[in-house]
């Protein structure tokens, strides 16, 4: 006699996995590395490669002899980490910047906490602050290395757009001056930055990944939009109080990697909120924060911080936002 | 540079000072009159916080007793008796000594005896299976095998067996403090008096099924047949819906009604292994 | 845009396969095993003893209690024995066991396939006819149909719902019961309507039956006006009863009430149907529309079956049991539940039996929760199904009250989306029952 298969219900289960999903999150990222190719060569190439292997072997090294659990370096989750950290480098990085990083991603910002799905701070934003603290001078160096189709750009002129503008206020310059100096265009700064970190040449390619994230239904629009939209309403506010001393909201945008870290790092499903409302306060604690430390910080950039800064508020906002109940509140009619 | 090093001494004290005193009227106006006696027995007890007497925990426990008029009704399973003796000296009462207790496994349908009907692909979890269906075997009192007896131990006294599939109480380590018997949903496990020497005579088997149903879905299973009652010379055997059962209060370990059971469902523990008449005893912890 | 629930909701594949097979009766079978608990409630009092004759349509056990229905006999011959036999569930309940001899049935029912469409009875009658007839809610539950049918005093019934959602994959029982008895459904209908005493009833059904809306409404304009055809857009699981009233009325049953708290009454279609049969026809509850299913099948069914078969004999009808098929579940994919032995036989309630191979069914390895939030989302009430299931093993029962954990529908949606395959439902599902008892055994305020 057949012996029956007994299980609670449901008996059916969706297509998605944990590894559809990071396989999705790469995909989306691809265009930006392509782009990234294109523009640093070999570099890019070398950066991406040592990030991602580097991830993946010290996650398996860990689990299979340190904390003895069946390594899971099969779900892509860590392969993400590596190639996230990676793209959010300087393209001149050396490889053990990124060996550092990785390291540090991984065995601190993952692994310490339990692995996948029990960290508090996103791994490759911990890995890019740790090596922006420790490593300043190499974090700072924006050189652009030579490509195939592209020549290097000399360190003199390989200042990203926003140290530029930051150093520039400090001179006493006014924005007209800055831009009429340095000849920076929107659409220049849509297609290929000025200068950045590897991920970042092309707001084009980060938007497309979007897209791709959303369309594919991996991540809901709420972080990102609400990311974008407070910075630009709340750059905007300066702007518009005074146009000579702080940036137009556009410009905003699109330096100093507010799209990868609203598309990419915020949206990461472990350090981010569960519901709407939690979601959109996330973003918008981000955009803010992010907003001021640009204007009054030390730093020309502010988003990797702003988003650790509020990683750090996620447990909080699921336990005070709940979704809205179905039966909590009776409206007839 | 000394300005501000005595100034830094001097504001850091105060502060400390300030919210020292502000410490000490919060204490004063929210104090909770407790007696002290309660820390004392709470002290005596073993501090397990198993909930094996009733109450939350140790310390509940020890209000319990504090604020008892006698102690009859109150035990702790962990400590036992000398636990109990030291509470009732300290609180100048007396109380009645009670027999050591063991949880036992009133399962003893292992992989070959009882046949597997269906697979189970859900949580492990025997309270999950349980809600869902009768079990994986013809059996539908028997042990379920996912372990809930397992996971709610504080003593670390119950394993899976994992050639038998069964779960297996380590008389020295169980404490009789419960938390299986409650856990588990097919209210297989008991609570029985270890007996002198530890020797103890059980029916490891709680099928109410009739005879040839129980028998057809394992072969160990209690049939209800009532050869062991009749063998019983202290009457300590009652057979009820097609199930015997032994009172330890009156079971004198002559072990009649092992050898007279057809198929081997009362289990004898920690007996000498016989000599004369080999019959197959199984001798579960040894 | 047509009306669905607010809250959540899912969308798993349609595989309505079996929508065109026309429902046939199934051969009688040889031995029927009636079961004595078919019902949510207590078990029915058997009324016949070993060796008495019955015949189709006789009452072999009386309700017992107040949630509780009688149960007739599906066949006519001898009762061979009152015993235990597995349920559906593997447990042995008792149950009723006839040889059938031939097909004779009791006096007074009308067997003839003409529509009765004057209703004669008061609403006093009509209720007592159904709690005769033994007829329960073939939605899934079970609850007998006569106590849903007359609300509390202080509460008033505004308006009937007819549930033709059918929002399960694979089920087309009540598509074809739509389609083929259109008119009897809507008298069956109306019959609950005058029972209620309600002026106005609405019939949902999902957009993917558009051969049921078209028929359901040209009938309907036909002197069945007070009658209502809401079309939904497809949306599991929109068959719950508080999420078709939400979609329909846009009222939300409080948590721990019920539908009537916002007046609505809600009935499926097969009870539509019982209902006319047992008003109309003086027929008891004795078979229903069961849809045999599976892609692992090379035909797919609908039968009309009486209760009491055995799923040994249905498996055997058609050809054996598949050999791909490892699962045979009762009911929908979504919420259906795995029957254990064959040898058990159908129920009242009995819609659907759903063959599912290994590949299609088996669960997948349970990795770690990467709080994706995918359960949140399409939670059809609104909860958090990844913090109750970290609640539910820790058996933290009073934070999964302060959750809401006994709002859970036990859809099934949190646990199809999970990209981790963490067994959500069957961790929730658990201590839902262990609150609901620590709720209901609070003495009311």
């Amino acid at each position: 006699m057949k012996k029956l298969l007994v299980s609670p219900a449901p008996h059916i289960h969706g297509k998605e996995s944990t590894r559809g999903l990071m396989r999705d999150v790469i995909i989306a990222l691809a265009p930006s590395l392509l782009v990234s190719i294109y523009f640093f060569g070999f570099s890019a190439i070398k950066l991406a490669f040592v990030g991602t292997i580097t991830c993946v072997l010290v996650e398996y090294a860990i689990q299979k002899y340190i904390i003895k659990a069946k390594p899971s370096v099969k779900d892509y989750s860590a392969a993400l980490t590596g190639l996230l950290l990676a793209l959010n480098l300087p393209p001149n990085s050396p490889w053990w910047i990124v060996f550092i990083g990785s390291l540090v991603a991984i065995g601190i910002a993952k692994m310490s906490f339990g692995g996948l799905g029990q960290n508090l701070f996103n791994p490759a934003l911990v890995g890019r602050v740790f090596l922006l603290v420790s490593f300043p001078v190499i974090m700072t160096d924006w050189t652009t290395p030579a490509s195939w189709f592209r020549e290097g750009i000399d360190s003199s002129t390989g200042a990203t757009a926003l140290s530029i503008v930051k150093e520039g206020l400090s001179k006493g310059m006014s924005m007209d001056e800055i831009f009429a100096q340095n000849d920076f265009s929107y659409a220049q700064m849509l297609f290929s930055k000025i200068g950045g970190s590897v991920g970042e040449v092309s707001a084009f390619a980060l938007l497309l990944g979007l897209v791709y994230l959303i369309v594919r239904k991996v991540i809901r629009p709420h972080i990102p939009l609400s990311i974008l939209g407070s910075v630009a309403i709340f750059s905007g506010i300066f702007w518009l109080i005074s146009p000579e001393n702080y940036p137009d909201p556009v410009f905003t945008l699109l330096t100093g990697g507010i799209l990868m870290g609203a598309i990419f790092m915020a949206t990461d499903y472990v350090t981010s909120p569960m519901s709407s409302k939690g979601m959109v306060i996330y973003g918008v604690g981000i955009g803010i924060i992010t907003v001021l430390i640009r204007f009054y910080g030390a730093y020309p950039e502010g988003i990797s911080f702003a988003i650790l800064i509020m990683n750090a508020t996620v447990p909080l906002l699921n336990n005070y936002f709940k979704p809205e109940r179905f039966g909590k509140e009776v409206k007839n009619g | 540079m000394t300005t501000t090093i005595i100034f830094t001494i001097v504001s850091l004290t105060l502060l400390g000072l300030v919210l020292a005193l502000i410490l000490y009227f919060v204490a004063q106006r929210f104090k909770v009159e407790e007696d002290p006696r309660i820390d004392d027995v709470e002290a005596i007890l073993p501090g397990a916080n198993c909930g094996g007497c009733g109450f939350a925990g140790c310390r509940a426990f020890a209000e319990g007793c504090v604020k008892a008029e006698s102690l009859d009704a109150l035990s702790c399973p962990v400590g036992g008796n000398e636990v109990m003796k030291s509470v009732a000296s300290y609180l100048g009462m007396s109380v009645a000594e009670k027999a050591p207790q063991v949880a036992v496994v009133r399962c003893n349908g292992n992989c070959d005896t009882r046949a597997k009907t269906n697979h189970y692909d859900g949580y492990s979890s025997c309270a999950v299976m349980s809600t869902l269906y009768s079990g994986d075997t013809g059996c539908s009192y028997g042990c379920l095998g996912h372990g809930d007896c397992v996971v709610s131990c504080s003593f670390d006294a119950i394993h899976m067996d994992p050639r038998t599939g069964l779960p297996e109480v380590d008389q020295d380590k169980c404490t009789a403090c419960g938390a299986c018997v409650k856990a588990c949903p097919k209210m297989i496990i008991e609570l029985r008096n270890k007996g002198p020497k530890n020797r103890r005579i059980f029916v490891s088997c709680i099928n109410k099924d009739k005879g040839g149903v129980a028998r057809k879905a394992c072969t160990v299973a209690c049939i209800g047949c009532l050869k062991c009652q009749k063998v019983c010379p202290f009457e300590a055997i009652t057979i009820s819906n097609n199930l015997a059962y032994i009172d330890f209060n009156k079971c004198k370990l002559c072990r009649k009604c092992v050898t007279e059971c057809p198929t081997h469902a009362i289990w004898e523990v920690n007996f000498p292994i016989r000599l004369p008449k080999p019959v197959e005893s199984i001798n579960v912890e040894q | 845009m047509s009306r669905t629930f607010s809250i959540g909701g899912i969308h798993p594949g349609d595989n309505k396969i079996s929508a065109n097979a026309a429902i046939e009766n199934f051969p009688l079978m040889e031995t029927a095993y009636i079961s004595l608990s078919q019902h949510l409630g207590a078990p029915a009092e058997p009324v016949v003893a070993k060796g008495d004759k019955v015949k189709t349509g006789q009452l072999i056990a009386k309700a017992n209690g107040f949630i509780s229905a009688n149960i007739h006999s599906s066949v006519s011959g001898t009762v061979t024995s009152i015993e235990p036999y597995p349920d559906l569930s593997g447990n042995l309940v008792p149950h009723i066991i006839i040889k059938v001899e031939g097909d004779e049935w009791l006096e007074g029912i009308d067997r003839s396939e003409d529509i009765v469409r004057e209703i004669s009875m008061d609403s006093k009658e009509i209720i007592g006819r159904i709690a005769d007839a033994g007829v329960v809610g073939l939605g899934g539950a079970a609850f007998p149909t006569h106590i849903k049918l007359s609300p509390p005093p202080n509460k008033k019934a505004e308006f009937l719902m007819i549930n033709g959602a059918e929002c399960e994959p694979y089920l087309t029982s009540d598509y074809r019961v739509m389609l083929e008895s259109t008119e009897q459904i809507l008298i069956g209908t109306k019959i609950m309507m005058k029972a209620l005493g309600v002026k106005k009833a609405y019939f949902g059904v999902e957009e993917n039956k558009p051969a049921a809306i078209k028929k359901l409404k040209a009938v309907a304009s036909k002197g069945y006006k007070e009658i209502k055809i809401v079309s939904l857009k497809k949306m599991y699981p929109q068959g719950g009863e508080k999420q078709l009233i939400d979609a329909i009325l846009k009222r939300r049953v409080p948590s721990m009430g019920l539908p009537i708290d916002t007046g609505v009454v809600v009935h499926n279609v097969g009870t539509a149907l019982a209902v006319y049969e047992a008003i109309q026809k003086n027929k008891p509850l004795i078979d229903g529309v069961v849809t045999v299913t599976g892609k692992c099948m090379t035909e797919q069914r609908n039968f009309r079956l009486r209760v009491g078969t055995s799923f040994d004999t249905i498996m055997f009808a058609i050809g054996g049991f598949p050999k791909d098929a490892v699962k045979l579940v009762n009911g929908g994919p979504m919420m259906g539940k795995a029957i254990s032995k064959m040898e058990a036989a159908s129920v009242k309630s009995t819609s659907a039996l759903l063959l599912l191979t290994d590949k299609e069914t088996r669960r997948g390895v349970e990795g770690n929760c990467i709080r994706c939030g995918k359960c949140v989302d399409v939670c059809p009430m609104g909860l958090e199904p990844y913090l109750l299931n970290r609640l539910s093993r820790a058996n933290r029962l009073e934070d999964l009250e302060v959750n809401m954990v006994h709002d859970c529908i036990e859809c099934g949606s949190c646990m199809y989306s999970c990209p981790a395959n963490i067994p959500l439902l069957d961790t929730i599902r658990l201590t839902k029952t262990q609150v609901l008892r620590i709720i209901r055994s609070r003495p009311k305020k």
